[in-house]
């Protein structure tokens, strides 16, 4: 079946089997493997992306589901030769190691930081409890929520 | 010759809190890791699994598959070119079952088709008929005569004994125990993956996630029956590894295909897959007497392990000789007797996981030592630091400990970390997420108990037991835009420690430059080893240490040169610094002025040689370890058996931190996967089959698990190794899981001697786990260990010692 949908600002079209995932969409048919496939199945978060702006494991969602509507990924975060502040926070606090997690907890950072500048331990804790991370402890993505709500304060 | 221009100190060493080289693509997801390649007219493999522990293959009927369209192969064993089994210690495991499935999830045939799909669906038109065997589940069950071999030479599959002292030394005070552990996963998020491209040379070039190239390649190419040459390896992005990617998984299916069909083929394992394409951490039961005078001196350990293989070798000898040597703990032992069995079984197979058969130990003699001190009525504390080890002192393997072992210092650092402040018991007014089942909201709070537990342990740095694990590595300086730019060529396994970053920041602090590349990592230079054992900033840091070396004094050569052809004098001592060649504090010039032609050289590290354990246990067996201590606080409710973890205190015994931020971040993930392994990670097994293949049913920490990890950095560099630093990738793991269980049992005061614990346990309505009997005869009957004829040219087979 075709799907046309807005992803990250460009309508595209792909011809997808319709039981593909969204997550399958972006990455085998729109050339954008950013969103990354661990589990498979919304439990892990490493696929995150934004449909129609909301949050969203792109495994969980049908292909068919982001017809007609729009796709943001990791791919389309960063400002053209830059890094998106929380990008920037993740490099710098040594919260990236096997990476494999990143792209979706930088897509959730940012979407939380987009709701709540200056969020709470607890609430960061509480909004990053759906990404997995088996590398950091975590310890060093809580410094760079820290780090990148300062940073966007401060530019804002 | 000019002495007035200010040379700018090179930034990016050794030492400094680096930025890491792949940090940018990563955050970007412009990183490709293995599952993210992708190359016209590809195809996708899938492979085709054993629901059976145990069966011979009656009939494979493939017809309907190959008849599927947008299928192009379907590939059985007699289609292996070569050699039909391959394995990392012993070349027992088959690239394709032929007659007998040996594990659930063995694979029997391999296919590939136009897309994911499509080949998924074929994969259910392959008839496979099975008669179903008995399958030997159980690990002490393994050592019953009566029982059936898995393999055809018996069940055990790597034995070690350790005699030291008078083991029937007599003691003032006597403790017993009994622990069993698990079976943990790597977990892994970035999945087995790859893709074979077929050359034109006949070989095939393979791009994969893996922890050590060229072993990889010794496995493949005998299977596909080409010379090592014509497989060329090339390392993908890996997204973790753990382990998990020490053996071989898809990469001899993938280019088996790929040779089969001339396209390129990709295969990506799914997160179920995953579960079955990759070894585990052992299964262990383990049976421990310690005996001791009345002052808490150590006398007498008694140790007796037993490790779950699973259905294949893997690298279960070098684990058994893990959890044999380290079975007494980082603890002076004048008497001992320690003997560890590893056999095989129908369950999944095991293998390398991160503190690689210490761990296990470790579970089993700090519950000791928390037993002797109340015994005693000691401190815990103080009883360790009665019987710490120090440089010098003897195992009991007979190693003399040459290196740094501050291991009272870290004892005494980490005890001194403040504790976290007591939180109002019951807790009617605390956030509920921040009492035990947290998000879950289903506690009040009104029976917490908190408790405090301490562990120490250590582990070894390099593969041991006589085995050269050297490293190669590769240094191109050249002139380029902006100045010298070298260049670092290495077959490390960049899995996400940080092993790249850290190549990087040694090529600078020799060559005092900060233009440095890193060329992909490939076949096309010697190999690196492994990327596990803690060992790649010693080994392959080394190498590149040296191959600067190298390229400093050919530099160096032709500075004089050019100085004496032009009647220049050099008054003192050549250096580097800045981009410039300085004499004493006079510059000489730029680099880049005396690199036409670029100088290269290539140069290989070895470790101080070890030797294998004799028939006694005694021996020189590891080239040096790392110590670690931790200690944690719980909060259990008693009620609800929901354990929050309150804090973590760590200190480690690192030599150097090279890159202090990626230290802190493995003693912190090291942390986060002890502490899984302590409350909540277990592959369930029932019959040989795995019941909880996804991150569903098999639970890892999450953000909300993971408490504040306090860590402090003991640095005393380690003399004879590369600037002083010793690996740190396992260390945290060891104590945190320990020192956890401590901190439960503290809290409750429940024996609680099995690890993962499990909410049953600490409300007590499940018992203790019980020992079936006294610990099995160490002398197995009628079963010799794996006969040395299966050991696989592959360079290690010598790794576990004395087969």
């Amino acid at each position: 079946m075709l799907v046309k949908a807005k992803v990250n600002g460009e309508w595209m079209t792909a011809d997808v089997w319709g039981g593909a995932s969204l997550l399958s969409m972006l990455r085998e048919n729109l050339g954008l493997p950013g969103s990354k496939n661990a589990c498979e199945q919304g439990e892990c978060g490493s696929c995150s992306v934004w449909l129609d702006g909301e949050l969203v494991c792109a495994c969980l969602v049908l292909a068919a589901q982001a017809h007609e509507r729009e796709v943001r990924t990791v791919e389309a975060l960063a400002p053209e030769g830059g890094l998106h502040p929380v990008q920037e926070a993740f490099v710098e606090s040594g919260a990236v190691q096997c990476g494999f997690c990143t792209p979706g907890l930088v897509v959730a950072v940012a979407d939380l930081l987009a709701r709540d500048p200056a969020p709470t331990e607890a609430t960061v804790r509480e909004a990053l409890s759906g990404n997995l991370c088996r590398c950091t402890g975590y310890a060093k993505i809580l410094d760079a929520v820290v780090a990148a709500a300062r940073r966007m304060q401060e530019s804002a | 010759m000019s002495a007035v221009r200010t040379i700018r100190k090179t930034r990016g060493l050794v030492g400094e809190n680096v930025r890491r080289v792949d940090g940018t693509p990563k955050v970007k997801g412009q990183f490709l890791f293995g599952s993210d390649l992708w190359a016209e007219g590809m195809l996708w493999g899938y492979t085709v699994r054993s629901p059976h522990p145990s069966a011979r293959i009656r009939s494979i009927e493939i017809a309907k598959a190959v008849a599927t369209p947008g299928v192009a192969a379907v590939l059985l064993a007699a289609d292996v070119p070569g050699k039909r089994t391959y394995g990392l210690e012993f070349s027992d495991q088959p690239v394709l079952a032929w007659d007998r499935v040996r594990y659930a999830g063995e694979p029997v045939a391999v296919l590939a088709a136009s897309d994911l799909e499509v080949a998924r669906r074929a994969a259910d038109k392959i008839a496979v008929v099975y008669d179903v065997l008995p399958a030997v589940t159980d690990m002490e069950g393994a050592l019953r005569p009566d029982t059936p071999h898995v393999q055809d030479f018996g069940n055990v599959l790597r034995h070690v004994h350790i005699e030291h002292g008078d083991p029937k030394a007599d003691a003032e005070v006597w403790i017993e125990g009994y622990y069993e552990t698990g079976m943990q996963d790597q977990a892994m998020l970035g999945p087995e993956s790859g893709m074979a491209m077929p050359a034109e040379d006949g070989g095939v070039d393979l791009y994969v996630a893996t922890q050590w190239l060229h072993v990889d390649r010794e496995q493949i190419a005998p299977c596909l029956n080409l010379p090592q040459e014509k497989v060329r390896l090339h390392l993908s992005g890996v997204g973790g590894a753990f382990g998990a990617r020490e053996d071989v998984s898809m990469q001899i299916h993938a280019c088996m295909l790929a040779l089969r069909t001339g396209r390129p083929v990709k295969m990506a394992y799914t997160r179920e897959e995953s579960f079955y394409g990759h070894v585990h951490r052992h299964p262990a039961r383990i049976w421990m007497r310690h005996g001791a005078r009345r002052d808490g001196t150590l006398v007498n350990v008694y140790a007796r392990i037993l490790l779950d293989g699973g259905a294949y070798a893997s690298s279960s000898a070098a684990v058994t000789h893990n959890a044999a040597t380290f079975a007494a703990g980082p603890y002076e032992v004048p008497n001992a007797l320690i003997e560890a069995t590893c056999v095989y079984t129908n369950n999944p197979p095991c293998g390398a996981m991160r503190a690689f058969g210490s761990l296990q130990a470790a579970i089993g003699y700090e519950a000791q030592m928390d037993k002797l001190a109340r015994a005693l009525g000691m401190d815990p504390v103080h009883l360790r630091l009665k019987n710490a080890v120090s440089t010098g002192s003897v195992l009991p393997t007979g190693q003399v400990i040459r290196g740094r072992a501050p291991v009272r210092e870290i004892i005494r650092r980490c005890a001194e970390i403040p504790l976290p402040p007591a939180e109002p018991v019951p807790a009617g007014r605390r956030d509920p997420l921040s009492l035990p089942g947290g998000a879950g909201n289903v506690s009040r709070g009104e029976r917490l108990r908190r408790g405090v537990g301490f562990a120490l342990g250590y582990k070894n740095i390099g593969y041991s037991g006589g085995f050269d694990d050297s490293a190669e590595a590769r240094v191109r300086l050249f002139a380029g835009p902006g100045g010298a730019i070298a260049e670092v060529h290495s077959a490390a396994a960049e899995v996400g420690q940080g092993i790249h970053t850290i190549l990087l920041q040694i090529a600078r602090t020799e060559l005092g430059i900060e233009q440095v590349v890193l060329h992909p990592s490939d076949t096309n230079v010697g190999s690196a080893g492994s990327t596990s054992a803690s060992r790649q900033t010693m080994m392959s840091g080394g190498a590149v240490q040296l191959a600067c070396a190298a390229v400093r004094e050919e530099l160096f050569d032709r500075v004089r040169a050019r100085a004496a052809a032009t009647g220049r004098t050099l008054p003192d001592d050549l250096w580097l610094e800045g981009g410039h060649v300085l004499s004493g504090a006079d510059v000489v010039g730029p680099i880049e002025t005396f690199l036409e032609p670029p100088i290269e050289q290539t140069r290989t590290y070895h470790h101080r040689r070890t030797s294998p354990l004799d028939e006694r246990g005694q021996g020189d067996p590891h080239v040096t370890f790392g110590f670690a201590a931790e200690r944690a606080v719980v909060e259990v409710d008693e009620e609800l058996g929901l354990v929050r973890v309150v804090q973590v205190a760590a200190a480690q015994d690192v030599g150097r931190a090279l890159n202090p931020q990626g230290v802190y971040g493995q003693i912190e993930g090291g942390t986060a996967q002890g502490l899984g392994f302590a409350l909540m990670e277990e592959i369930q097994v029932q019959d040989g089959l795995i019941k909880n293949a996804s991150f569903t049913d098999y639970l890892i920490p999450t953000i909300l698990d993971m408490p504040p990890v306090v860590s402090a950095l003991i640095e005393e560099p380690e003399p004879d190794v590369p600037f002083g630093a010793k690996g740190v990738g396992e260390m945290s793991t060891i104590v945190s899981t320990p020192a956890i269980l401590a901190a439960l049992r503290d809290a409750i005061g429940r024996e609680l001697n099995r690890a993962p614990v499990r909410p049953d346990d600490l409300v007590g309505l499940a018992p203790p786990a019980a020992s079936s009997g006294p610990p099995p005869a160490p002398d197995v009957p009628l079963q010799e260990p794996i006969p040395g004829l299966h050991g696989l040219a592959a360079g290690q087979e010598n790794l576990g010692g004395t087969e």
